[in-house]
């Protein structure tokens, strides 16, 4: 059975929600106490960066399944403002917001597969996977 | 959501239970901050034991209290940091390079009281 869930972000509970929904599907994809925690934080730093910049957005959360492997897939999807350049906020220590400019570079680290499509004044769609060794 | 802050005699002694959402966190901020102004503590353990996730708004936010009570005249030393709060941490290329911390609330006790009196 494949098992999938979605949470709006549109407050800061919303990133709380995104959080605990990604830790119970980590937990029942058979992820151990470290990567539940990598995968939680991800989400949990893609589900504010989508508040901050774009207000509102979703978190797409599934388990996915590729050469006999298994693994859990996050997307992180707005229409916001998009992202002018996508090599300076990849950069550790970049910041717009006051942050620790640990977040989007950090999440690629956390993760085994990190992608960003944004369009500028369109939005930004981010996905990162993690597989289950 | 407010965080309970214990006295006890010259320290204040927080045990983080409840999972931390931004406002929560910035409001664990501020109470610990007027705590110390108004009890005069000199010490402070924030116990993370409970925590199952640190993500970068968060340490920042921790990372945070540790200099504002530096600023105020106050110690503090996180303790409990799960291993896998730590692994995570490390994996984001956050290293919280300046704050005291020790394995759990008797050990940060000790490392308070040797701060304090070093």
């Amino acid at each position: 059975m494949q098992v999938q869930t979605h949470v709006d972000i549109n407050s800061e509970w919303g990133i709380v929600a995104a959080r605990q929904a990604g830790r119970k599907l980590a937990r029942e994809v058979g992820f151990g106490s470290v990567d539940q925690a990598r995968i939680t934080t991800a989400i949990s730093e893609l589900a504010r960066n989508i508040y901050l910049y774009a207000k509102k957005g979703q978190i797409h959360i599934e388990e996915v399944h590729r050469s006999g492997k298994k693994g859990v897939k996050i997307a992180a999807i707005d229409n916001g403002p998009g992202i002018k350049d996508i090599r300076k906020v990849m950069e550790d220590g970049y910041t717009t917001s006051g942050g620790l400019g640990a977040g989007l570079p950090g999440v690629k680290r956390l993760m085994d597969e990190f992608a960003i499509d944004s369009v500028l004044n369109e939005g930004t769609t981010i996905t990162a996977i993690k597989w289950l060794r | 959501m407010r965080i309970p802050i214990l006295k006890l005699r010259d320290y204040l002694l927080i045990s983080v239970q409840v999972e931390l959402d931004d406002q929560t966190a910035l409001q664990f901020q501020e109470d610990v901050l007027s705590k110390i102004h108004e009890e005069g503590s000199r010490g402070v353990v924030i116990d993370l034991t409970s925590v199952e996730m640190i993500d970068s708004f968060i340490a920042k936010v921790l990372g945070d209290v540790v200099d504002m009570s530096n600023l105020m005249g106050a110690k503090v030393v996180l303790t409990g940091i799960q291993p896998a709060v730590a692994i995570t941490l490390i994996d984001m290329g956050i290293t919280l390079d300046d704050v005291p911390t020790a394995l759990d609330l008797e050990q940060g006790l000790d490392r308070l009281q040797l701060e304090l009196e070093g």
